[in-house]
């Protein structure tokens, strides 16, 4: 019942601006001069609240944005990124003003006839053919950076490293010592083998699953994806890496990580965005935010997709080393 | 269509009417009427996003079953966010918006008596109304409505195990949109066929107004992509009720091995976006068209580029059923496609950019009028020009990575398409109001509707960037289970309050229209001074538009202030005087 309590609310305050304007301004429908100038004017200003937005935007805003990559080929998708972002900047700080100074500088002045300006040819060929000339140069940059990054055939002794979804979790499986993973289908999961990895295949009896993502600094890792049951989308943000999770299929994605998890913490951006963090949850009475590498779910997934994530640990080589041989293998696993 | 008429009653005249003027009301006040749910659910998950463990009386008002003590539950926060978007994309901006203007305008600016079809019209018409009834009813059903997103990606929307949405919400979801579709086409093909056969004489297709021309090129791509939906949904149908395996395969849920083998969701993905992404030009292109009417009429002069207009809205119709890839990016298909994508993708980025220097240099030198709706196209110019450019990032494979599936695209395709689409249809509605009820609306309610909708829109989706260069997900519930998101919260009860301030503006605009309808200040036969047919035709609705004779066109629609006249608007039909050259 307090639904239509709302409606009402809302029926009263349209009838109520109504009657408001029309006690001041009797059915007025067409702009005057007047009005022509007002509005103008306000555009002017709205221009001004528009670069307003966008510079506070930009100074306020800088903090909570993603630190530095904390991978080799991240940083070449920041380079690009910031290519496109400046000429992005240009053009939008160009066109928009010139938008609002016509809008304000031309408003209608009663008596004045419009320049009858219907074509030119010059003109139509320059914004068509400047255009054209900036957007191939940033498609062939973009496609050598995405090449570079989606190629992973000519990687040197890569980790090969399965993420595998489910509702709502990840885990994870290392190659092992073969460094290569054994066959896997939905139809072998049973009680702990979670992840159906095909046990009468020997690839498979080295595997190592985890719960918890280790990758060592320095070594091109290649992610293998599988979903148990609907998709998912494996979001690395921190090393500008993505791709979906979809059943049926295998799905990959490569990079080498550049940073260690400590090192990342040291970094200057990233120590900006934990005090942030940490003066917010501070006010809140919560316990202080340690920096730590994330997989998080990027597709709608189902009722608790906002909290299905993975920590991330990048380490040295060594100390990565010794913790897989820490870490039982499939064989161990199971057999027990 | 001859002179001759059946005896109008109040059925045929109001409900089950064949005149193009009454369809074009009725598919307005439908939108509307959908416009306002869709809104509506907007504001309500904002409030979630916002203040996520907050108890609000509205939702507990609005949201029964579904939430506890005024706080909403995950399912019914991802079936208002999938709700929300189906009724923008289809309901308002598609049908709401091409129904309402396609139908008024196309006869009346090409001087027609009615459209080819009369009795197809009325039937595109009601199919819509069918399907708007059911994905009403759908929000009423046990388990909530569809909660998959808009995109209805299987297998989620396929299992009702995944989540309690893809039971009956979904079903009715897909038998809704099966009839949208229909309803779509039949409006499409009437288009089609009334623009190519029923022009009067002189009406060239090199002097259509570029309303028609977008109108026009709109229902092509429609024709073109929306069966491929309808298909893309009947086997998701397949799959969902006859154990078929298109979309899905592999699948083990809730302790089961399920018995789908080989299919793929990578094939929906394509089918889906096949349309998809032309969607977002048949929502765009209209608005389009409308601004360049509009801004040319308030501009007091003609459009720049009459002909570069026509070639990109040809040029952005082509490329935008060879780019629905770039939704697709990560999806894991063979990433020599997503080159090609990309290729395509930015290739759209040339005709867009002609369109907004051409609409900026109408600007340039004009005695622009300031009424409501030319407020509406200038800003639908800003929001192009802003959201279009970020299309870079995301139109980039490589940079696509990153930010896909973020708060980034969100904000981005609001301000392209959601923003610039209901600008144009806000303008269109100031512009033709007087044609559709014979009277004026507000202006200075006019004006202060823009203006509040206008800094909210863009202090909602301005910010929203950030946040998703933050990398926060799109479609989360709450941010509370990362503390890496902690910083986020800040933004987003700005963006929130943006939003409430844009939605309660909203209010303003139903007020100006439905007592305008009844109280507002009668029209003139040509209010704007504009050049085009539909002004000559008389105030009071007639059937067949025009009193007596069909006029002949001597000109194109944008002879405004041309020298050697004295009123700065010559009507497309007045002959050419002695030695006079055509534009």
């Amino acid at each position: 019942m307090t639904a239509i309590l709302y409606i009402l609310l809302a029926i009263v305050i349209a009838v109520a601006i109504w009657q408001v304007t029309s006690i001041f301004n009797l059915k007025g429908a067409i702009a005057t001069e007047k009005d022509n100038n007002t509005q103008g004017i306000l555009f002017a200003l709205f221009g001004i609240f528009f670069y307003g937005l966008m510079i506070f935007s930009f100074w306020k805003y800088a903090v909570i944005l993603l630190p530095d990559s904390a991978s080799i080929e991240g940083e070449s998708y920041d380079t690009l990124y910031l290519v496109t972002m400046l000429l992005i900047l240009f053009v939008q700080a160009v066109t928009q003003f010139l938008l609002f100074y016509f809008a304000f500088k031309y408003r209608g002045i009663k008596g004045r006839k419009a320049l009858f300006y219907a074509d030119s040819h010059k003109l139509e060929m320059i914004w068509t053919i400047v255009p054209a000339i900036v957007l191939s140069g940033i498609v062939l940059y973009g496609l050598s950076v995405w090449n570079d990054v989606m190629d992973v055939s000519d990687a040197e002794n890569p980790l090969i490293v399965e993420v595998y979804a489910k509702q709502f979790q990840w885990e994870a499986r290392y190659a092992g010592e073969d460094n290569e993973l054994g066959l896997a289908n939905v139809r072998n999961i049973e009680g702990i083998n979670t992840m159906g990895v095909d046990m009468t295949d020997k690839n498979a009896l080295d595997d190592v699953p985890v719960r918890e993502l280790h990758l060592p600094k320095g070594r091109k890792v290649i992610f293998k994806f599988r979903s148990q049951d609907v998709l998912h989308s494996a979001y690395m943000p921190h090393f500008r890496a993505q791709m979906n999770c979809v059943p049926g299929m295998v799905t990959q994605f490569a990079f080498t990580p550049s940073m260690t998890t400590e090192e990342m913490r040291l970094n200057d951006k990233t120590i900006a965005k934990v005090d942030g963090i940490n003066k917010i949850r501070a006010e809140k009475g919560e316990d202080p935010y340690i920096f730590d590498y994330l997989l998080l779910c990027n597709k709608i997934c189902g009722s608790s997709h906002y909290n299905m994530q993975m920590k991330i640990i990048v380490e040295e080589e060594a100390q990565f080393n010794a913790w897989l041989k820490d870490q039982k293998t499939m064989a161990q696993v199971v057999v027990q | 269509m001859s002179d001759h008429h059946h005896k109008e009653t109040f059925v045929t005249k109001y409900v089950f009417s064949q005149d193009h003027k009454m369809i074009s009301k009725q598919y307005l006040v439908t939108g509307i009427f959908m416009g306002i749910i869709g809104v509506f659910m907007s504001m309500l998950f904002r409030l979630q996003i916002a203040w996520p463990d907050h108890s609000f009386s509205i939702i507990e008002a609005f949201l029964g079953r579904h939430q506890d003590g005024g706080v909403m539950s995950p399912d019914i926060y991802l079936a208002l966010v999938t709700i929300h978007g189906t009724i923008m994309v289809f309901f308002v901006l598609t049908a709401g918006l091409s129904g309402t203007f396609s139908n008024l305008l196309i006869p009346l600016q090409i001087g027609a008596r009615d459209m080819a079809s009369g009795f197809l019209n009325m039937v595109s018409y009601w199919l819509f109304f069918l399907s708007s009834v059911i994905m009403v009813i759908s929000l009423f059903v046990e388990a909530g409505p569809a909660s998959a997103g808009w995109t209805i990606y299987p297998p989620l929307s396929a299992l009702p195990q995944a989540i309690p949405g893809s039971g009956m919400g979904m079903t009715l979801w897909l038998v809704s949109m099966a009839i949208f579709i229909a309803s779509s086409l039949l409006g499409a093909l009437n288009y089609i066929v009334t623009v190519l056969n029923l022009r009067t004489v002189g009406m060239k297709m090199t002097r259509l107004p570029l309303t028609i021309w977008a109108f026009f090129v709109t229902a092509i791509i429609g024709v073109v992509s929306f069966p491929v939906l309808l298909s893309a949904a009947l086997l998701l149908i397949f799959d969902r009720s006859f154990g078929t395996s298109f979309y899905l395969s592999d699948i083990f849920i809730q302790g089961e091995v399920l018995h789908y083998q080989g299919g793929s969701p990578v094939l929906f993905e394509h089918l889906f976006w096949f349309l998809g992404h032309p969607e977002v030009y048949i929502v765009l292109l209209p608005a389009l068209g409308i601004t360049s009417e509009i801004i040319s009429t308030n501009s007091r002069k003609p459009i720049f580029g009459y002909r570069a207009m026509i070639g990109s809205i040809i040029a952005i119709a082509f490329l935008s059923t060879i780019v629905w890839g770039h939704h697709m990016f990560v999806s894991g298909m063979n990433p020599f496609l997503g080159s090609v994508f990309t290729f395509t993708t930015l290739l759209i980025a040339i005709p867009s950019a002609v369109k907004a220097f051409n609409y900026i240099t109408t600007l340039w030198k004009g005695n622009l009028q300031m009424n409501p709706a030319m407020l509406f196209s200038i800003g639908l110019v800003s929001t192009f020009i802003s959201g279009g450019l970020t299309g870079l990032v995301l139109g980039d494979s490589a940079l696509d990575i990153n930010v896909h599936d973020t708060y980034f695209v969100v904000a981005h395709f609001h301000l392209v398409m959601g923003v610039s689409a209901i600008y144009g249809m806000f303008a269109g509605v100031y512009h033709w109001f007087p044609k559709m009820y014979g009277r004026m609306m507000n202006k200075t309610l006019g004006y202060w509707h823009f203006w509040l909708t206008a800094v909210a829109a863009y202090g909602v989706f301005f910010p929203m960037h950030f946040i998703g260069l933050a990398g926060l997900p799109r479609r989360y519930y709450a941010n509370t289970a990362f503390p890496l998101f902690d910083d986020v919260a800040d933004v987003n009860i700005v963006i929130t309050m943006f939003a409430i301030l844009g939605g309660t503006a909203q209010i303003i605009f139903l007020a100006n229209f439905f007592i305008s309808i009844y109280k507002g200040k009668k029209a003139t036969q040509n209010p704007w001074k504009s050049n085009t047919l539909e002004w000559t035709t008389p105030v009071e609705h007639i059937h067949g538009n025009w009193p007596g004779e069909i006029p002949t066109v001597h000109r194109w629609a944008y002879d405004y202030s041309k020298p050697g006249y004295e009123e700065d608007f010559v009507c497309q039909t007045t002959p050419l005087k002695e030695g006079e050259e055509e534009s």
